[in-house]
């Protein structure tokens, strides 16, 4: 332990890459993979809730469109996902002349868009499952005591859907900080895209990815330990009494 | 004067389940103050002939009317079904169910699953609904476990605090579902006490259960079921007390 805090204070000494300038690029990269993360995973969830619900009717128009989407954004590799939005609209035609391509021309909003509906796919089974494992009698309560459908869905199922779903998410939350790392293959100076740009700057690839590595790490407990506060809260209810 | 209407009646209930008729035509009405006890084996249609009363189950044909309002039905592809979802939506709160297992709402305390359908089905304010809620866990002897889970409490406890969910509706007609079948025998009491209590005080009740004393001491009618049809009905002391049919008999026969 002593070593290797020596070896480390030496390292730190000698160091030259991590000087104001780097440490400026990790910190922007931090930004931008926060911001991605963060929207796309909101925006996902948002798309996400309508789409369990409607994954779970019984009418096959409804429930067929998004079993196919789910199934394609959950079947392919999301860097696949992320070249088709990012190089494949280009080609669209006539694209380039109408405001989309304002959004569209800059890496961010692919990106932004290939992970929301890749996480939106994702929550999407999620909650489906959730809501499909409420308990058939909790439901039949909820019926016999007068609730209609949409009451039934706000009161009772998402309700207890959500607390269930919420150790599943928070891996899925951790999987799109790490996926998001792809964002930098199109470009993006993410948290890896600075990582990039600091290696191929000193050739020195322990030292950049390291550190960025340390910096995902730290991300990751912060979800962690959020969501283990968040199940600790919400689901109370599925722990017998401390008495 | 007009006659009050009566809470409940239902007239000649039939219902397949597939080619099998479970229900063959089962009326009964259901008076003020009337305690109804279904008895019958298992299989017998008691628990389908409860869950057509409150339409858990769409029975194939048949009438249903609640406080003088029938239930409108039409026939669909799937079958026959209620004209109106409103209309039953309005029914189901007037007749509460307490089912065989519980069935409170798990991720609400218990004080959250009594207001629950009062304040959002019935649109009774917060505040006259926690009231209410708390003088009815007093009453089912449970105001210490108000901030409990369902999960944090014994059968009996749950059963009990769903008798409190149920009269937070103040129904017209409570129907139970063989209320005391899931609990360890020592709990039972408990439950039973409650409902007698509520049987006392004039509640109209529809009971399907095997605790035959409750249905000899409590109840002011009883119907014995035997594959769909009404075999015998009638006050207890004639059903109980000297039952007619060979199967009832054998029904009733001590099982050792």
């Amino acid at each position: 332990m002593e070593a290797l805090i020596a070896n480390i204070t030496e390292l730190l000494a000698e160091n030259t890459i991590f000087n104001a300038q780097t440490l400026g690029y990790y910190g922007e990269g931090l930004v931008t993979t926060v911001q991605l993360v963060f929207l796309s995973l909101i925006i996902g969830l948002v798309l996400a809730i309508p789409l369990a619900i409607g994954r779970g009717s019984k009418r096959k128009w409804i429930k067929m469109p998004i079993f196919f989407y789910t199934y394609v954004f959950r079947g392919t590799p999301l860097l696949v996902q992320l070249y088709l939005i990012y190089y494949g609209v280009v080609f669209v035609e006539g694209i380039q002349d109408t405001w989309l391509w304002l959004i569209l021309e800059r890496p961010f909003y692919p990106a932004l868009i290939a992970f929301t509906l890749n996480t939106a796919a994702y929550t999407t089974e999620i909650f489906h499952g959730a809501i499909k494992a409420t308990s058939r009698g909790e439901i039949e309560a909820a019926r016999a005591y007068g609730m209609s459908y949409s009451l039934m869905m706000r009161r009772i199922i998402l309700p207890s859907a959500f607390r269930r779903a919420l150790p599943a998410y928070g891996n899925e939350v951790i999987f799109m900080l790490h996926a998001s790392a792809i964002a930098s293959v199109v470009t993006i100076m993410d948290l890896t895209g600075a990582a990039r740009f600091v290696y191929a700057r000193f050739y020195a690839p322990f030292e950049a990815f390291l550190f960025v590595a340390a910096i995902y790490l730290c991300l990751t407990f912060a979800i962690l330990y959020l969501f283990r506060y968040l199940e600790k809260r919400m689901l109370a209810h599925l722990k017998p009494a401390s008495q | 004067m007009a006659a009050t209407p009566i809470p409940l009646e239902v007239r000649n209930i039939k219902k397949r389940f597939g080619n099998t008729e479970v229900l063959k035509g089962l009326s009964l009405q259901a008076h003020k103050g009337d305690v109804i006890t279904l008895i019958g084996a298992s299989g017998s249609g008691k628990s389908t002939f409860l869950r057509c009363m409150n339409l858990l189950e769409q029975p194939n044909e048949g009438d249903l009317i609640v406080h003088g309002e029938e239930i409108r039905f039409k026939e669909t592809r799937h079958g026959r079904e209620p004209a109106d979802w409103k209309q039953v939506v309005r029914m189901r709160a007037k007749l509460s169910m307490v089912f065989q297992s519980f069935n409170l709402w798990s991720h609400m305390t218990l004080l959250e699953n009594v207001i629950e359908a009062p304040v959002h089905v019935l649109g009774k304010p917060k505040k006259e609904a926690v009231e209410q809620a708390h003088a009815l866990l007093e009453r089912v002897g449970l105001s210490e476990r108000a901030d409990y889970y369902p999960a944090q409490m014994s059968g009996g406890q749950q059963q009990r605090g769903a008798i409190a969910r149920a009269l937070a509706m103040d129904p017209e007609v409570m129907l139970f579902d063989e209320p005391t079948s899931a609990l360890d025998p020592e709990l039972v009491g408990d439950v039973l006490k409650v409902m007698r209590d509520l049987a006392d005080e004039g509640r109209t009740m529809i009971v399907v259960t095997h605790e035959m004393s409750f249905a000899r001491d409590v109840s002011t009618q009883v119907i014995y079921l035997h594959q769909g049809l009404v075999e015998e009905a009638g006050p207890p002391a004639e059903v109980l007390g000297n039952p007619k049919s060979e199967r009832l008999k054998q029904f009733l026969a001590p099982k050792h």
